[in-house]
């Protein structure tokens, strides 16, 4: 559990932030640049100093009132924007640096880190001899290798061009699944925030606007992320079977089932999808002679308006929150209240991770 | 040839700048790290204060110190009253006066340095454990190798090449104070210009052998780099 309730002043900016973190699994912290995502990051690593407020990352108090622990005596690990490798030592060298000087880092971990983001082949070289991704793998891999109580990252893709993005993505997916420390995460971007978090905190002009789980987070009417072309909704499934014959592959999660294209991945892999408001579509009846092949009964749990010419619905699919966007007339005509069962046609699905 | 006071001269001048190269090292650093990181408002004054050797004429410096370290100065009348000797006219003196003559060509090369490291790999540093003074060591000192050497060859070819400060604070005693710069002076006033060209050539070629050593470090510094792009 990481605790945070920390403020710091930086000219007219003041950053007030207090919020809860679980202590397994990812963090994203979200918002437009200039919301003070990265002062608060640093903030949590000591790199920042807040005249007071409270920090404890698991049964360790980083800051209690004026009491301050510096950074180096912060069981973090903490990935820059740009990758920031020390350029007189090479990549072995960087690599040992944090783990030489920290006392909870063992060869295990070492290792570990090497494993999880393939740094083995890259070892001997200098840093001028390795492209943007791998820097950034690199930078990675040392943060890990000190074996940190919480790893922190900020944007680390957003100096990256797509291809090396789409290059480190897969990594960054592993480590969410193989890591036991939480992963505070920033970033300005909706597709790496709903790929990642499991958690999510909102952050707008220094405060926390909200705070939760991911699921939860993007389905809440009373913040911006659940309203607008961006809406979506995020579900857990798993892998139970493939269809050779279509091309399909068949998805459960604990509403139901989806069968979705076939993308070739091993049964009982766990994949998360999204589904955006606008590909939702409700009927009364449940349709036979229809092409979409992902239906679920569905109970209304919210309406509110979006514009002045749609509303968005706030379904439930047995314990599954999800977001349907359709014009007013449609939720009049369908005599849409809070309580009445639906069908909801899924037109598309997308596959993150 | 060179005559006996020559060769002494030579190795008061190789000593006295060997001392005050590693004095304004160990001076120098803390001092223009200190610069590189500071907020400070009023930096700037010290940072006028310690460029002024650049273009005050050297024998005002000279003046000034000898004023103050000298037996009726307030330094060097605090030191007669403690038992010890005025340092005027001592190659004490002349370490001195070298000091704060050259400390610019020293301080500057580090500072500029320090700041082009920036701040981030000193905080990278510090996530991964090191303490300040161990980031100093690890991460500030080997990434300002290149300034380290120019201050250091500027440091000591000026040391070297100066002449009014030493003129004024060590008085030219043959056998104790007298320098290089000073010897050439005396053999031409004497019309010995045999001996001049010796002194002459000979600091000429060391100069000259002492910057280019500055330019192949750090041009083979800058090749080692570009190479691997």
């Amino acid at each position: 559990m990481i605790e945070c309730q920390l403020k710091i002043k930086q000219g007219g900016f003041t950053l007030d932030v207090e919020f809860c973190a679980p202590a397994k699994g990812v963090t994203v912290v979200f918002g437009s640049s200039g919301c003070g995502k990265t002062t608060l990051l640093r903030a949590l690593a000591g790199l920042e100093k807040s005249d007071d407020g409270f920090l404890k990352v698991g049964d360790s108090i980083w800051q209690d009132g004026k009491n301050f622990i510096p950074p180096h005596m912060r069981s973090v690990g903490y990935v820059f924007q740009e990758a920031s490798l020390f350029d007189h030592l090479n990549v072995r060298g960087n690599l040992e640096y944090g783990a030489r000087r920290a006392k909870e880092a063992g060869k295990d971990f070492m290792g570990r880190a090497l494993d999880l983001l393939d740094i083995r082949p890259l070892l001997e070289r200098t840093t001028e001899q390795l492209s943007g991704g791998e820097r950034q793998r690199v930078a990675i891999a040392r943060a890990l290798a000190v074996n940190p109580d919480i790893l922190l990252m900020d944007e680390p893709l957003s100096a990256l061009d797509l291809k090396r993005k789409k290059e480190i993505l897969p990594y960054l997916d592993s480590l969410h699944h193989e890591l036991d420390i939480p992963l505070i995460y920033v970033t300005h971007s909706p597709d790496e925030a709903s790929r990642l978090a499991d958690h999510l905190v909102l952050l707008e002009e220094g405060s926390v606007v909200g705070s939760g789980a991911i699921d939860e987070m993007l389905t809440r009417f009373d913040l911006p992320i659940s309203h607008g072309g961006d809406a979506t909704s995020l579900i857990e499934a798993t892998v139970v079977g493939h269809d050779d014959r279509f091309n399909l592959m068949y998805l459960n999660f604990s509403g139901g089932q989806f069968t979705v294209t076939d993308r070739e991945l091993p049964l009982e892999s766990k994949v998360r999808l999204r589904v955006s408001a606008r590909d939702v579509s409700l009927t009364q009846e449940l349709q036979t002679d229809t092409s979409i092949l992902n239906i679920f009964s569905a109970i209304v749990d919210e309406i509110v308006p979006e514009g002045r010419s749609q509303v968005m619905v706030r379904l439930k699919i047995k314990d599954v929150t999800m977001l349907s966007c359709i014009t007013r007339k449609s939720a009049e005509l369908l005599k849409l209240n809070p309580g009445k069962q639906v069908y909801a046609q899924i037109k598309s699905v997308a596959l993150l991770s | 040839m060179l005559n006996e006071f020559d060769i002494t001269a030579l190795f008061i001048t190789l000593k006295l700048a060997g001392v005050s190269t590693l004095i304004l090292l160990l001076l120098g650093t803390p001092l223009a790290w200190w610069l590189s990181q500071t907020r400070w408002k009023l930096k700037t004054i010290l940072e006028a204060i310690i460029a002024l050797p650049l273009v005050l004429p050297p024998t005002v410096l000279g003046f000034y110190l000898l004023i103050t370290l000298g037996p009726n100065g307030p330094v060097g009348g605090m030191l007669e009253s403690l038992g010890g000797a005025s340092i005027a006219f001592t190659f004490t003196g002349l370490v001195v006066g070298s000091v704060i003559y050259s400390m610019p060509f020293v301080v500057q090369p580090l500072q500029n340095a320090f700041s082009g490291i920036g701040r981030r790999p000193m905080e990278v540093a510090a996530t991964l454990r090191a303490s300040p003074l161990d980031r100093f060591f690890s991460i500030a000192v080997p990434l300002a190798r290149s300034g380290f050497i120019t201050a250091a060859v500027l440091g000591f070819a000026h040391t070297v090449g100066e002449f009014g400060v030493v003129l004024m604070i060590g008085g030219n005693i043959p056998g104790e104070t007298q320098v290089l710069s000073i010897a050439i002076y005396d053999h031409v006033e004497a019309l010995e210009y045999g001996q001049a060209h010796w002194l002459a050539g000979g600091l000429l070629l060391l100069s000259f052998l002492m910057l280019m050593m500055v330019y192949i470090f750090n041009r083979r510094f800058s090749l080692m780099q570009s190479d691997n792009q």
